[in-house]
């Protein structure tokens, strides 16, 4: 037989036969490898999700016209510079004042399903309109013309003077109130309908006032399509909401900061309690060190052993905290977030490998303490 | 040459002399006993002798060799090659069977033999229990166990400190048995006892009195009994006393032993 074969059945037989104590060393090796697996994981995954939950929160780019207004025309050309992938919603808004009751309020009309991507947060009462002939309204006209969802509602439009012209007719539309918008902001005093619907009412079409837009991307990405945007000669002028962008990038910067200090604090710990359960270890094997050293082991083969038991711990530890780690970081995914994780394979030999080198680490003075074993004292007592 | 010489050898403890101006020769292939009260410095010498530990003051040698004045580790590589160690409380590795136990000294010493192993198991007759854990294994079993590791790589040496204290009468005819058929290989035995039945049955018996050596006597027909020294007034019955036993001995396992020795 075989040194190697013989090592390797030794250390082995530590492990298996003296499961009951070994099972607790494991149990910190794991538990530290789960969180450290799980947090890594959600630290690259963070950006991803808060990528998408800041989108969540609107547009972060918006289209102004540069003098005379533009046409949607303007529109689709400056949006085509952006890729589609990263294009997650773009809505145009036209805003005209018409009458309800013949008192004025601003309509605004867009791409309803747009508005939805740009919009998601808005808190709608009801439903958003999804056809013609449907409107939603903010909650403070709802509420001065007491208008409730379900309602019918009579809206008019006053053409401009035309020459030559000394009446002009009112137009009119019915529209369904679908849902009432509360959003706690300006867009309360507004009432949404279909571009398609204003454009009846109105008469006109083709034209928008603002598109407002909601691009993924980091920080620099988006700042190269306004560059781009800006400089197409398009009456388009595009504008970073450079306030939810910044913070955007700063919160996550300092979330990813937090779980990076959580991971560091749970690595020290770790490698506390290991220290501490190996020397535990240490300290309960000391018969046995004296007598190995007794017949003949050198401080390196003791070494060898205490170091290669633990470090197939910490390859258990590992390949067990790498698979409860993923689920511990789904589940915090799932919890927090409302969507799953991506399963990243590269985490698995790079967990294996952290939890291998953090419990050889923190068994070396352990470990050390073993060599130092006198084995003519520990062999005499009872 | 002798395989063992001290010369003048101290161990002290701040004021306690453990050993004190200690002096003796073994020959290759003796068989020694050592006897003394507790406390007088038995285990002391015999882990100085097997490399676990220094004089305070003296020369040990042990085949030629100052082992005084060696490394740790060079004492390390020196009881591994040299000596074979056997102790009262009978010390396995608990998570290994009875043969890794084994071949945990071949494997320290050169290369693991399962073969070989179970050959020495064999002779201790105990090849059938070859896959036990030492829990599942009796006293005297265990101690075979040990003897057959001390064993294993023939080492110059066996030391064997009270390796009967913990056994009852026919484990300890065992062991006996198996020094004698050691002995009869030309392996060097000290062995440290309390039991004047075993240290009858080596050639010579070394007696220590705090930390002195006190007497020595030498069984010169080697027939397993202690000649009485008159001049000192040496006696069976004196040793017993002065290692605390009452028991008188039952003179039938006396004779048996004898008997199945020779
Ligand atoms: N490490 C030590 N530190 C201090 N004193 C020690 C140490 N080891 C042994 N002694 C003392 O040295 C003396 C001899 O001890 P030793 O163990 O050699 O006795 P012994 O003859 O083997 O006794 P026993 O028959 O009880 O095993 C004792 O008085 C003991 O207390
Ligand atoms: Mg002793």
């Amino acid at each position: 037989m075989k040194k190697r074969q013989m090592y390797l059945r030794m250390i082995t037989a530590s492990l298996i036969r003296r499961r009951s104590r070994m099972l607790v060393a494991l149990l910190s090796i794991a538990i530290g490898a789960t969180v450290l697996s799980g947090l890594v994981t959600i630290y690259y995954d963070v950006p991803r999700q808060m990528g998408a939950q800041f989108r969540n929160y609107g547009a972060n780019m918006i289209f102004t016209p540069s003098e005379e207004g533009f046409t949607l025309e303007d529109i689709q050309n400056a949006a085509a510079v952006i890729d589609s992938g990263d294009l997650v919603g773009i809505a145009p808004y036209r805003y005209e004042n018409v009458r309800i009751n013949a008192i004025p309020v601003v309509a605004a009309g867009t791409d309803l399903a747009g508005a939805q991507k740009t919009s998601p947060y808005w808190k709608v009462e009801g439903a958003w309109p999804a056809a013609g002939g449907e409107i939603m309204v903010g909650a403070a006209v709802a509420e001065n013309f007491r208008i409730s969802e379900g309602d019918s509602i009579e809206v008019s439009f006053t053409p401009e003077m035309e020459d030559g012209h000394d009446v002009v007719e009112d137009t009119y539309l019915d529209f369904k109130v679908t849902g009432i918008l509360d959003t706690g902001g300006s867009e309360e005093e507004y009432v949404y309908m279909s571009l398609a619907d204003l454009e009846s009412l109105t008469g006109s079409a083709g034209r928008a006032d603002v598109a407002e837009l909601s691009v993924s991307g980091g920080g620099e990405v988006l700042a190269q399509y306004e560059e781009r945007i800006n400089q197409m000669g398009s009456p388009v002028q595009a504008r970073l909401v450079k306030r939810v962008t910044a913070s955007e990038t700063t919160v996550l910067s300092k979330l990813q900061a937090l779980v990076l200090l959580v991971t560091v604090v749970v690595l020290a710990l770790t490698m506390i309690c290991v220290a501490t359960t190996m020397t535990a270890v240490v300290a309960e094997r000391r018969k046995e060190i004296g007598l190995r050293k007794s017949i003949g082991a050198s401080d390196r083969s003791i070494i060898g052993e205490f170091l290669g038991e633990n470090l197939m711990l910490g390859g258990i530890g590992g390949i067990l905290g790498s698979v409860l780690g993923f689920v511990f970081a789904q589940q915090v995914s799932i919890h927090v977030f409302s969507s799953s994780i991506r399963f990243m394979p590269m985490l698995v030999p790079v967990t294996i490998l952290v939890s291998v080198a953090v419990t050889g680490l923190s068994s070396l003075l352990p470990i050390r303490g073993a060599t130092q074993v006198d084995p003519a004292l520990v062999l005499k007592g009872e | 040459m002798s395989l063992l010489e001290l010369k003048n050898v101290y161990k002290i403890y701040g004021e306690l002399h453990a050993l004190d101006n200690v002096s003796l020769k073994v020959e290759k292939g003796e068989w020694v006993s050592i006897m003394g009260p507790s406390g007088s410095g038995k285990s002391t010498m015999m882990n100085i002798i097997g490399c676990m530990d220094k004089p305070t003051k003296g020369e040990v040698l042990l085949d030629g060799v100052d082992i005084s004045r060696e490394s740790a580790r060079n004492l390390t590589t020196i009881r591994r090659d040299k000596i074979g160690l056997i102790f009262q409380q009978f010390h396995l590795v608990n998570y290994l069977t009875a043969l890794e136990n084994v071949m945990l000294a071949q494997y320290y010493h050169s290369m693991p033999d399962e073969k070989e192993a179970l050959e020495a198991l064999d002779r201790v007759g105990l090849a059938d229990r070859a896959g036990h854990l030492p829990s599942q294994l009796s006293g005297g079993e265990q101690q075979r166990v040990c003897v057959a590791r001390a064993l294993i790589n023939y080492p110059e040496i066996i030391l064997a400190d009270e390796p009967t204290g913990n056994l009852d009468e026919a484990n300890e005819e065992i062991v006996v048995d198996l020094f004698h058929k050691l002995h009869n290989e030309g392996t060097t035995l000290i062995v440290v006892t309390h039991d004047p039945e075993v240290a009858e049955v080596a050639q010579r018996t070394l007696v220590l009195r705090s930390g002195r050596l006190a007497k020595e006597i030498v069984n010169e027909n080697f027939t397993g009994k202690i000649h009485f020294d008159e001049s000192e007034g040496f006696r069976k019955e004196e040793v017993k006393a002065a290692n605390g036993i009452q028991q008188p001995e039952a003179p039938q396992k006396s004779g048996k032993k004898k008997g199945g020795k020779k």
